[in-house]
């Protein structure tokens, strides 16, 4: 890492970590803004993270991994999860899943060459009702179809082009640019 | 919802009737009053509700806590998401409900990170309230009344469901249950004495205070008062969000949802249990087919061993690892359902998974590993002819 980088990331946890009031009830907070900005949490983060808190960077590390949603490994700019818990499953997630893999290339678990996409499964998002159940970085997709694959990966893909990097979501995500119109998203069925 | 039954939660009501209510009671009232609805607790576990604010509002110390619990991870289950896109402002009502009756002064809603599409409405309905003297300081001229509340994410983790593992996770660390006792109304967030309660309950808790003990006590049986939201899905033609007295049948609920055909109804989610269609004239409620709202549907033509098979897969990833009933006993059960989808399991050996999963329900730390072998458990019992010398199709592939 360069050190004009390094010192960046320094200069920007000390900032999160000092908003939290350096505690380390504040630890997940923390995590979760920090990878809002860069996207995982590297080594170094780890460090910088547990020096603020005062506690073993093994501690930040022993976090990290225990948690689904916490990266500690680089990952692409858009992370799909695919629901793969039962009512998805009874409602064939299986064929959205090798829609998803074809139209990307890769398989579970891996990341596109480009770091464009990372396709993961994900225990049950609550959306049974409305399944099968996609999330995008924070956006849940419902009732995805495998014909419906293609237009959430281009919908994807206009973003990328116009903003490459995740610490821009929270600022698309507030002006409502993250929300394709492709599938009804979260529509309560009542 | 939209049943024509008496609805508690979505009734129209004058907003915050139960906290105008609240602040001109004394503790020991509303705590009575919670008593007296026979209210329990919403999130599965069904323990009474005034009674855990009792030990909480007993407890001395100057530092409480009130944490409601929105990790909604059970599969099958969306009514809290449901509740908290509909009505964000009557939980948070309860909860400010119970800070007075226990006496806190701070407040979490632990929101899953599945949901984190809410948080941007929750944090909003806090500040309206906020700016409307409902949360803050001096909360309706009271004098004295402070309640905060914040929201913190989870980050993809279904033990944190479970209420200390919960608590571990507010704290900054891994998620991994403690030992109880202590409960956390006693050493609960950072030690202090903390009263943790599903989103629902919260909810049904500042009806109570607002409609009055008895009109709650009124629906249902005895042992488990007032109305429930069913999330309802699989094999059924109106699947969704309902609420419905405690007590009705499983059947009545089928007719509700249009799922007359099912074979069989996943009660409670994946730690419940899979009721057959011989046994649908059960009832839903705290002492017969217990559920925090879970209602999977199964049609006619689903392969039992396929749902089991899912069920014990969710188990085996969310096992935090701690104790070795759980961590080891899931990852066992997957293989022998493995076993019985390829053709290859013999009497003997199903006799010795249904042992394991019996010690599990015993020797496991908590409500996770005590419950995971449920489904597996009910599905061998009730279906043993259709799991039981399958097709060796798979025996091919393992050679």
């Amino acid at each position: 890492m360069l050190v004009l980088e390094r010192e960046g990331l320094g200069r920007l946890i000390g900032e999160i970590c000092a908003r939290h009031g350096g505690r380390r009830q504040a630890l997940l907070p923390i995590l979760l803004e920090l990878q809002d900005a860069q996207g995982w949490i590297s080594a170094y983060a780890m460090q910088e993270v547990a020096r603020h808190l005062d506690i073993h960077p093994v501690e930040v590390y022993s976090v990290i991994t225990f948690y689904a949603f916490l990266n500690g490994e680089k990952k692409g700019r858009f992370v799909l999860r695919l629901c793969r818990t039962i009512t998805c499953d009874m409602r064939d997630k299986d064929r959205v899943a090798r829609q998803l893999e074809q139209e990307l290339g890769i398989a579970f678990g891996q990341t596109t060459p480009d770091g464009r996409f990372t396709l993961e499964w994900t225990n049950c998002l609550g959306m049974c009702d409305q399944g099968p159940a996609l999330m995008v970085n924070k956006q849940v997709f419902t009732q995805v179809a495998a014909e419906g694959v293609h237009e959430i990966l281009e919908a994807c893909r206009r973003i990328y082009a116009l903003y490459p990097e995740r610490s821009e979501d929270a600022a698309l995500a507030a002006a409502g640019a993250l929300r394709p119109a492709v599938a009804p998203v979260c529509a309560e069925v009542a | 919802m939209g049943t024509g039954r008496e609805s508690i939660l979505f009734r129209e009501a004058e907003p915050d009737e139960g906290l105008r209510k609240a602040v001109g009671m004394t503790r020991l009232e509303i705590i009575s009053q919670v008593r007296e609805s026979g209210l329990r607790g919403r999130g599965g576990a069904g323990f009474p509700t005034g009674s855990k604010w009792n030990f909480a509002a007993l407890a001395q110390d100057p530092l409480k806590y009130v944490v409601c619990n929105a990790d909604e991870g059970e599969p099958g289950t969306f009514k809290d998401r449901v509740l908290l896109s509909e009505r964000a402002d009557l939980v948070l009502e309860g909860m400010t409900i119970a800070a007075r009756a226990i006496g806190a002064r701070e407040g979490f809603i632990y929101l899953r990170g599945e949901y984190e599409y809410l948080r941007g409405h929750l944090e909003a309905v806090i500040r309206r309230r906020g700016e409307a003297g409902l949360l803050g300081d001096d909360i309706l001229g009271t004098g004295g009344f402070t309640f905060r509340v914040a929201v913190r994410m989870g980050a993809g983790a279904y033990v944190c469901g479970e209420e200390t593992a919960l608590i571990e996770s507010l704290e900054g660390h891994r998620g991994e249950p403690r030992n109880r006792p202590p409960f956390p109304v006693n050493t609960g967030f950072l030690g202090h004495p903390t009263a943790v309660n599903n989103v629902e309950t919260f909810a049904l808790a500042a009806r109570v205070i607002a409609l009055g003990a008895e009109a709650f006590a009124r629906i249902g049986p005895a042992s488990s008062t007032g109305t429930k939201l069913f999330s309802v899905s699989g094999d059924c033609a109106r699947p969704g969000v309902y609420e419905l007295p405690m007590g009705l049948s499983i059947a009545e609920l089928l007719r509700e949802v249009g799922g007359e055909e099912a074979k069989a109804v996943q009660v409670g989610g994946a730690s419940g249990t899979c009721v057959p269609r011989a046994q649908f004239s059960r009832r839903l409620a705290f002492d017969d087919a217990s559920t925090g709202g879970s209602i999977i549907v199964f049609g006619p033509g689903r392969d039992m061993l396929r749902v089991a098979r899912n069920f014990m897969e969710f188990f085996d990833e969310e096992s935090c690892g701690q104790c070795t009933p759980c961590r080891q006993g899931n990852h066992v059960l997957l293989e022998g359902i493995r076993k019985l989808e390829a053709g290859v399991c013999s009497m003997a050996y199903l006799q010795e998974l249904r042992a394991l999963g019996e010690t599990m329900q015993l020797a496991s730390k908590c409500g996770l590993g005590q419950s995971s072998p449920n489904a597996f458990l009910s599905i061998v019992e009730h279906f043993k002819d259709e799991i039981l010398a399958r097709p060796a199709r798979v025996q091919a592939e393992l050679s």
